[in-house]
């Protein structure tokens, strides 16, 4: 039982938690004891020395503003003015509060703001669709497509926008790289020919991805009755993160152990039966090791395509925020931080375990 | 009738150029069906380069090689090759190695048919009990089972076996010795063995040849071993003639080793370490004065 639970624990990549489930069972407490603390106390603890030096530089930032803001409105309206601003700074009242970075306690609030908000934003959706049940079957039964929801997203709502694009720009960059890795792993001519295109290419920022991508789409799909920018979005991720998957295929289709294609040779195996038999198995962890990167490179660029192409999803959702200057909007983009980096730290570890699961142990 | 195996005039050589080096000149061997054959030679002198060439993976410069009197043209499972480090597929089990190969073989073999033809090769080499494991769970001496039940389960018409246990400790070796002499003898095989071990040849082989060594090696004198079968390990290395057998092998290993020498007719200019001490004329070149 107990090491069902270190295996599944350790499977999951949550091994630091190993030492604390020994603890609870009573084995080795000593040495379990000094292993938590190295592997789950002191990252704690970093993370609490981080969190104090962000508040430490927030409320420095913070005073320099505020001088500047009294000192403003000292200049521009007089010394009573001033006074009244700096009471109304320091009374915590936020529609004098200066702009500047927000303390960690600030993005806890957001952070409880936005959940309320989607709270809120969710009822009045349930409610809508109760409202609207009797006029879309109505509809329905006409033929006319029923009445949608139209209200702004919640932000839980902008993350599984995000992560839909995500998986369909990673979807075709999977579709699009491994075939083409295969092919030009078998063809060495293919490779040269095609090396310094690729080179090329693989550099080029998302943001040129972006236009390069709505030049063609645009012309595509003029009338189609389609979300355009999710289209381009997606499409743009695709092609940004498709590189590291096309080359490891490659790589790992032109380097298999020459041992293995010997046996392939002994056996004269057809060619369809080497790919498929030899050559893609022995392939396969440098494939996924390469899709892994794809899916950490497409989580990345997703939030500047987002931001730039106006598709909703995080990027969006971070732009408006700036755009908007409102007193907790600097707040909500630093939650908005946070939250990409831990779905992107999520989307990781779920390709490692992915890997872990497809890959053999190398050379027998 | 033709030999079973034929090599005749065969030549090797690799590079071009003032690279070139002729691995094997002139070798030529003829084997009977069911004879089991030790080449034993050094390291170096071109044991694997004759194997690969028998087996079809690299073709002759010169000369050519007939299986029951046909010319060899490449690769097949009519030649069930053993590799020194065994090759097995790691992604698949110890039946799925085996059975990949049968699959190949016998194409037209039904689904339980093919599972007992697996299964039997796997508990000839006494692996049953590791029939799921992947090869990187096994030790090395059962990943050349393995090897062996898959070249066996091919069915071919001679075994190559490229120093099979050259990677394994020596106490494996002796029992993977003795089974692959049990093995010999159960399926009659025509064995060609390559080893650089004397005694292994001699333990298992009906002839061990050497090779003299590279470049240019040739195959040497033929050593017939007329110790009975099945043979023991121990009985055998207590007999006089085993002894015999091994001295005048090596001895005429040792001799034709002799012309091994590493010729090296390249003169170094080495460095003048004349120490440089402050204050005192120099003696040595010194390039200012002398521009």
């Amino acid at each position: 039982m107990g090491q069902t639970i270190l295996a599944s624990f350790r499977w999951l990549g949550f091994g630091f938690l190993d030492p604390l489930v020994k603890l609870f069972q009573g084995i080795e407490p000593k040495k379990n004891g000094a292993l938590f603390l190295k592997k789950a106390i002191i990252p704690i603890l970093s993370i609490a020395i981080f969190l104090g030096v962000a508040n430490f530089f927030s409320s420095y930032l913070y005073n320099i503003e505020r001088e500047r803001k009294i000192e403003k409105t000292r200049e521009t309206q007089g010394d009573e003015a001033a006074l009244a601003m700096q009471e109304c700074i320091d009374s915590g009242d936020i529609s004098c509060k200066p702009n500047s970075l927000p303390s960690p306690a600030d993005v806890w609030r957001a952070t409880q703001t936005l959940i309320a908000d989607h709270r809120m934003i969710s009822t009045d959706k349930a409610e809508f669709k109760t409202r609207t049940a009797a006029v879309n079957a109505q509809r329905h039964a006409q033929g006319l497509s029923s009445i949608r929801y139209t209200g702004r997203p919640s932000f839980v709502d902008q993350i599984f926008t995000s992560l839909k694009t995500v998986f369909a720009g990673f979807l075709l960059a999977a579709f699009l790289a491994i075939p083409a890795g295969i092919v030009l792993g078998l063809s060495e001519t293919l490779r040269t020919a095609l090396n310094w295109i690729i080179q090329i290419f693989k550099p080029v920022s998302p943001v040129v991805w972006l236009l390069l991508v709505s030049m063609v789409v645009k012309t595509i799909l003029a009338s189609a009755d389609m979300d355009k920018s999710f289209v381009i979005s997606f499409i743009s991720v695709g092609l940004c993160s498709m590189w590291a998957t096309l080359v490891n295929t490659s790589v790992g289709v032109s380097s298999v152990d020459k041992d293995y294609l010997n046996v392939s040779k002994v056996l004269r195996l057809g060619v369809v039966s080497n790919v498929f038999k030899v050559i893609l198995p022995s392939s396969v962890p440098l494939i996924f090791t390469g899709l892994r990167i794809t899916l950490s490179v497409a989580w990345m660029v997703l939030i500047a395509i987002e931001l730039l192409a106006q598709s909703p999803g995080l990027g969006s959702f971070v732009w408006e925020e700036f755009q908007n200057g409102a007193n907790d909007s600097n707040a909500k983009i630093i939650v908005a931080m946070f939250v990409i980096g831990g779905i992107g730290f999520a989307l990781d570890r779920l390709m490692m375990l992915v890997q872990k699961a497809v890959s053999y142990e190398s050379k027998a | 009738m033709s030999a079973f195996l034929e090599l005749r005039n065969v030549s090797k050589s690799f590079g071009q150029g003032t690279n070139r080096v002729e691995v094997l000149k002139n070798i030529n061997l003829t084997v009977e069906e069911g004879e089991f054959i030790a080449i034993v030679g050094f390291t170096g002198s071109g044991k694997t380069t004759l194997i690969n060439l028998i087996a079809g993976l690299i073709t002759p410069d010169e000369g050519e090689i007939l299986l029951k009197g046909k010319p060899i043209t490449g690769p097949g499972p009519d030649r069930g090759v053993i590799f020194q480090n065994y090759s097995l597929l790691p992604w698949l089990s110890v039946s799925g190695n085996v059975d990949m190969a049968v699959k190949q073989v016998f194409p037209k073999m039904s689904k339980a048919d093919r599972k007992s033809h697996v299964e039997h090769f796997i508990k000839m080499v006494n692996l049953h009990p590791a029939l799921h494991k992947r090869p990187s769970e096994l030790s090395g001496g059962m990943r050349q089972r393995v090897s062996v039940a898959r070249a066996l389960a091919m069915d071919p018409e001679i075994l190559l076996m490229d120093e099979p246990l050259g990677a394994l400790d020596a106490l494996t070796r002796g029992s993977l010795q003795m089974e692959i002499e049990r093995i010999w003898r159960e399926s009659r095989k025509t064995v060609l063995l390559i080893t650089n071990d004397v005694d292994e040849g001699i333990l298992l082989a009906d002839r061990v040849i050497p090779l003299k060594p590279g470049p240019r090696a040739t195959l040497g004198l033929n050593f017939p071993i007329g110790f009975k079968r099945p043979r023991d390990k121990a009985t055998i290395n207590a007999d006089p003639n085993f002894k015999k057998e091994r001295n005048a092998i090596n001895a005429y290993l040792m001799e034709i080793g002799k012309h091994r020498v590493v010729a090296n007719d390249k003169k170094y200019d080495l460095p003048i370490l004349d120490p440089i001490i402050p204050g005192a004329e120099r003696r040595l070149f010194n390039p200012r004065t002398n521009l």
